[in-house]
């Protein structure tokens, strides 16, 4: 795929950074008993990344529909919009390098305001709401900023425990530039005391990791009469300086 | 005291979910109009240059059951052994191949399909040739971490054997859980085991 014609940003070929698999959740979560039976029990293979890794694709903003970044509307019916608290959601994709990485791909799914989603597993009684599909998508910007408008989700209550609840999250799926960058995480909204009582949060062991998924509320950013405004920034693998990496190609 | 390196840690990651084919795939799981089709979907078009091959993939939990609520993706070089992507430095990759496929495992029989071509070999680290091998990366409920994996191909038994990242297992005995086996259609299958005698050998890369 073509660079984008009108940046200046050499593309990158170095290798990332090894990740930190201490930070993130282990495989074996018996809290959240779905893991159980779906976590490896032997050792992963590491090795630093070869091209297939470093590489990746990259989307176009021209794969965008007008209201992709819009789930108060893309599924609406024409003139009507979703209900629930009307919000954004807005931040920056950076690296652990702290850069702005610019077209990312980022998808997002998430309950209605009820917290009930559009999907024929879904099994609680909260009502659908004919106006939400519940999902969206946009591409970061040349500094790596995006913003999309929603409703705020709802907490619901999901078979693990008897009487378990997640939090209000969003789902986000993160698609950087190389296919060893790739992530999926859940963001959480500031002051929810449910975060804290939640078996898939708690999968993440360090209360330091949990709270950089928590969005802070923005009342900078909040639009008066209209939407309140979140703000979350989503750190991607950084990656090492081709500069001084070993030759590709060999010979 | 010495300078801080302000570096940043990565996000954490967290489980897709059961509902992860609302947002990745809405096509799929019949929320129509949101978007003109799944993305990933369509790997190769009329024009596309090489073999092309067929992939089915499933993948099984400790219990031997297929997942019938996992998504993978799929990302490859191109038959001259290209990847479309703006760090291959290399060359230019057919421009009539993506390299990349979404699919959701099949919510009764837990497989999915992958339409693409034969892939070429790339080069390891240090110069050698990689035998050919598509990556994978699979997500579902009860996966808090994305699961990298390869697929490589049962007939390439000479470039199998040379190759640099299948020669660091150190069990030889799971080598076999990499490489797909071929059905009487031509497909290739390939099974992966989240546990269990025949786990797949998963990579931290
Ligand atoms: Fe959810």
């Amino acid at each position: 795929m073509d660079a984008d014609p009108l940046s200046n940003r050499r593309p990158e070929t170095g290798a990332f950074f090894q990740r930190d698999l201490g930070w993130h959740a282990p495989a074996f979560t018996p809290g959240y008993k779905t893991s159980v039976l779906r976590s490896p029990q032997k050792a992963l293979l590491s090795l630093d990344n070869t091209i297939t890794e470093i590489t990746g694709p990259v989307f176009g903003h021209n794969i965008l529909g007008e209201l992709d970044n819009d789930l108060i509307h893309n599924f609406a019916r024409p003139g009507e919009s979703a209900i629930g608290p009307r919000i954004i959601v807005h931040g920056r994709v950076i690296d652990e390098r702290g850069r702005g990485v610019p077209n990312v791909l980022l998808e997002f799914w998430q309950a209605n305001a009820g917290g009930r989603y559009r999907h024929r597993k879904e099994g609680y009684l909260a009502a659908l709401d004919p106006n939400f599909g519940g999902c969206g998508r946009t591409i970061t910007d040349e500094d790596g900023n995006y913003a999309f408008r929603t409703v705020q989700p709802g907490p619901y209550p999901w078979p693990n425990g008897v009487n378990d609840w997640r939090p209000a999250h969003i789902h986000f799926s993160v698609f950087g530039h190389g296919f060893a960058q790739r992530l999926i995480t859940q963001m959480y909204f500031e002051g929810d005391p449910m975060i804290w009582q939640c078996p898939i949060v708690r999968t993440i062991p360090d209360h330091a990791a949990i709270e950089t998924l928590i969005a802070a509320l923005d009342r900078q950013a909040t639009i008066p009469m209209d939407a309140r405004a979140y703000k979350f920034d989503i750190v991607l693998r950084g990656r090492r300086s081709s500069m001084f990496e070993n030759r590709m190609e060999g010979n | 005291m010495v300078q801080p390196l302000n570096r940043f840690r990565e996000t954490p990651s967290q489980t897709a979910g059961p509902y992860v084919h609302i947002g990745m795939t809405p096509n799929f799981c019949g929320i129509e109009g949101a978007y003109a089709q799944d993305l990933g979907a369509l790997m190769v078009n009329g024009k596309t240059q090489g073999e092309r091959i067929t992939v089915r993939a499933r993948v099984f939990d400790g219990t031997g059951t297929p997942l019938r609520d996992a998504l993978i993706e799929i990302w490859q070089a191109d038959a001259a052994g290209l990847y479309n992507s703006p760090s291959e430095m290399r060359g230019a990759a057919d421009p009539n191949f993506s390299g990349w496929g979404r699919k959701a495992t099949d919510m009764e029989s837990g497989e999915c399909i992958f339409e693409t071509i034969r892939p070429g070999r790339v080069p390891f680290r240090d110069g050698r040739m990689q035998a050919p091998h598509i990556s994978f990366w699979i997500v579902a409920r009860g996966i808090n971490l994305g699961l990298h994996t390869r697929m490589y191909f049962p007939e390439e038994e000479a470039a199998n054997a040379a190759d640099p990242l299948l020669a660091r297992i150190e069990h030889r005995s799971r080598v076999p859980t990499l490489i797909a086996a071929r059905a009487d259609d031509g497909a290739y299958v390939f099974d992966i085991h989240l546990q269990g005698e025949h786990e797949t050998v998963f990579l931290d890369v």
